[in-house]
């Protein structure tokens, strides 16, 4: 693993300037910080994935199939011929670079190569060359014309740019939003990614997540026994800060609700907290309006990084969320709060693995609201549902227990972008505490910057690009904790939770992450607790100390 | 796929020095990590830390979260980054020749 630079010397290091050489004569340089391992063979051959081999991305050979060439040519081929989108993003940018300073991996790193245009144009080019007929044409006549029409053959130097540029892309789509053509460059960078899955050039940080998943229901292999081990432990804490014991139930046959989440909620901080949140959130509806909901610890992954791998991975690792709700009986389904699970659900999962007809559309047995958004995917955002409940005052909170915390909110791309989720988190945010300060304009709701570690890029080995990619979205953060001081990010998502833990301590150390249900749990009074002292972190409420104490 | 040589043992780690099974765990991987760690002296404390991360992976399959070996050891995060300079991941779980872990962590 390579030293990450210090945040002054990475932010002195941006340099904006191209190189003297044109794009296609400035061969690719693979650094260390910036790519990410290669893929674990075991994982790749676990899902069955062609070429498992051991290969390193610094090396000049790569140890590829002798006929890499035809199959990422007939790949191509039928991509273009089976998804008329790619077919006609292909073909119409125009290069004008209206997307070329949005992406943040560019803002971060000055390198072209980033600029969501010439990304796009590493496939473009070869497209132009093998499946135009001016490309056909002009290549006939000789190889230097081909650069007129800006295209090129395929080799293994191109190859190898492929890979490194389309694995730092974050599939975010900030670029699409200022596309006059609303060319979606993440589209690209998926079909190129399934591309290199032809010929086993996968990263080991989505791949080995994407076999954990197709084992044990979860990207990080947590089996059933654990998962529930980890529940205990959290019901534990609720019962240390709140005095109330919280029993959750785990695949229960005819609830009427079942919950899936990211499992990082489930593993990692920041994130087990929001899982706290959601825990209590359940107990108090139970207890108050006979609510039934089940978790379960085989749907136990709201996230999925097939998504990241091809269409049919995505497929293969989504099945389960109907499955399971199929298996229990449920009526319909509440997810979690995480991103890219909610670009598949919304976008796919209806087509891929729907009709969900054995499902009802989704009402609040609370409120009683008809969730007309979800209608063909029988499934709701959380934030939407507690949106819902708090519009109707069904929530007693107490929100002065956040008092201690300024809050401002990323919008996740995928929440936002993917599905158009700006105001339910907001909403809920400003209902459970007092102090909310919103991040200049150009870079929240449908123009949100990225975490910058997004679609599978959130290793440790990468540190450098996450840093680079991560700047736009921290500068944001930095500027609200500035101006009115902010110390608390919130946010709707697992890997943002993970992702700007460690953007945010580089660039704004003084800021903290938390996801939305967190600070729900904070404020909301369970029936029944002893006077709270502390937060879900077990850290001293200002104000609220032990009177013993005192 | 990278080797290591120790006292007389020979182990395959990955891009990050984890050991490629838990079945190659032994004492001389222990005093591998121990010197590439830059640990003066192994005491209780690191052992109780090994210890309680392989008993919850032989359990569970993967290494614990961190507020749980926290807890089970007794141990505050500070304190695993004082006994293992890389951490709970990087320093304890490569000495218990645990797997690296992967995820949305």
């Amino acid at each position: 693993m390579s030293e990450t630079p210090k945040p002054d010397e990475l932010f002195s290091n941006i340099d904006y300037r191209p190189p003297s050489s044109g794009w296609m004569d400035t061969p690719v340089d693979i650094k260390k910080g910036i790519y990410s391992y290669a893929g674990n063979p075991k994982s790749l051959e676990y899902v069955g994935l062609p070429f498992a081999r051991q290969w390193n991305p610094i090396d000049e050979d790569w140890s590829l199939p002798e006929n890499w060439k035809e199959i990422i040519s007939k790949g191509f081929r039928e991509r273009l011929d089976r998804f008329r989108s790619i077919k006609v993003f292909m073909d119409i940018c125009v290069r004008c670079g209206a997307c070329a300073d949005k992406c943040h991996f560019f803002i971060g790193s000055g390198d072209p190569k980033n600029m969501p245009v010439l990304r796009a144009e590493l496939l473009r080019s070869v497209y132009r060359n093998d499946f135009t007929t001016a490309g056909k044409i002009i290549g006939s006549i000789g190889k230097n014309f081909k650069k007129i029409i800006g295209a090129r053959e395929l080799d293994l130097q191109v190859l190898k740019e492929w890979w490194y540029y389309l694995f730092q892309c974050t599939e975010c789509r900030r670029c699409s939003v200022f596309c006059p053509y609303g060319i979606d460059t993440a589209e690209i960078t998926i079909m190129g990614r399934e591309l290199l899955n032809l010929i086993g050039l996968n990263i080991d940080w989505i791949i080995t997540p994407v076999a954990n998943c197709y084992r044990t229901g979860n990207h990080l292999g947590i089996q059933p026994h654990a998962y529930k081990d980890m529940m205990d432990f959290f019901s534990d804490d609720i019962e240390e800060i709140t005095g109330v014991k919280v029993e959750p139930s785990f695949n229960r046959k005819g609830a009427e609700i079942l919950f899936v989440t990211p499992s990082g909620d489930v593993f990692a901080d920041p994130g087990t907290y929001t899982c706290v949140g959601y825990m209590m959130l359940f107990h108090y509806l139970q207890e108050k309006y006979g609510f039934d909901i089940t978790w379960s610890t085989y749907a136990s992954e709201g996230g999925n990084f097939g998504f990241f791998t091809s269409h049919e991975m995505m497929k293969r690792l989504n099945a389960k969320m109907y499955a399971e709700a199929k298996r229990l009986g449920v009526k319909w389904i509440i997810g979690g709060e995480c991103g890219h699970m909610w670009r598949v659900i919304h976008q796919y999962m209806d087509t891929m693995n729907g009709p969900a007809d054995f499902l009802e559309e989704p009402v609040s047995p609370i409120t009683g609201t008809k969730f007309e958004n979800a209608k063909s995917t029988k499934m709701v955002h959380i934030a939407e549902f507690t949106a819902d409940l708090i519009k109707h005052n069904k929530l007693e909170l107490d929100t002065s227990r956040n008092d201690h915390l300024k809050v401002t909110y990323h919008d996740s791309c995928n929440t936002s972008r993917g599905m158009g989720l700006l105001e339910e988190p907001r909403y809920v945010i400003k209902n459970v505490c007092n102090n909310y300060y919103e991040m200049p304009v150009n870079t929240i709701r449908e123009q949100t910057f990225c975490c910058g570690s997004g679609s599978g890029l959130n290793a440790g080995e990468n540190m450098e690009l996450r840093m680079q990619g991560g700047l736009p979205r921290a500068n944001a953060v930095k500027y609200v904790h500035e101006k009115h001081g902010v110390n608390m990010l919130s946010c709707i998502c697992a890997i943002d939770r993970a992702a700007l833990s460690a953007s945010v301590e580089y660039w704004v150390p003084e800021v903290e992450v938390t996801g939305v249900h967190e600070m729900v749990g904070n404020a909301l009074i369970l029936p029944g607790e002893h006077k709270r002292t502390t937060d879900l972190r077990s850290e001293p409420l200002p104000g609220m100390e032990d009177d013993d104490a005192e | 796929m990278a080797t290591v040589e120790y006292m007389g043992k020979t182990f395959t780690v990955d891009e990050d020095g984890f050991i490629d099974t838990y079945e190659s765990y032994c004492e001389e991987w222990v005093q591998w990590v121990k010197h590439q760690e830059g640990i003066e002296e192994l005491n209780d404390e690191h052992k109780k830390v090994i210890t309680v991360l392989q008993e919850y992976y032989e359990k569970n399959g993967i290494a614990p979260m961190v507020r749980i070996l926290s807890k089970v050891t007794g141990f505050k995060l500070k304190h695993i980054y004082e006994l293992f300079p890389s951490g709970p991941g990087k320093g304890a779980c490569k000495m218990a020749g645990l797997p690296k872990p992967t995820g949305c962590v």
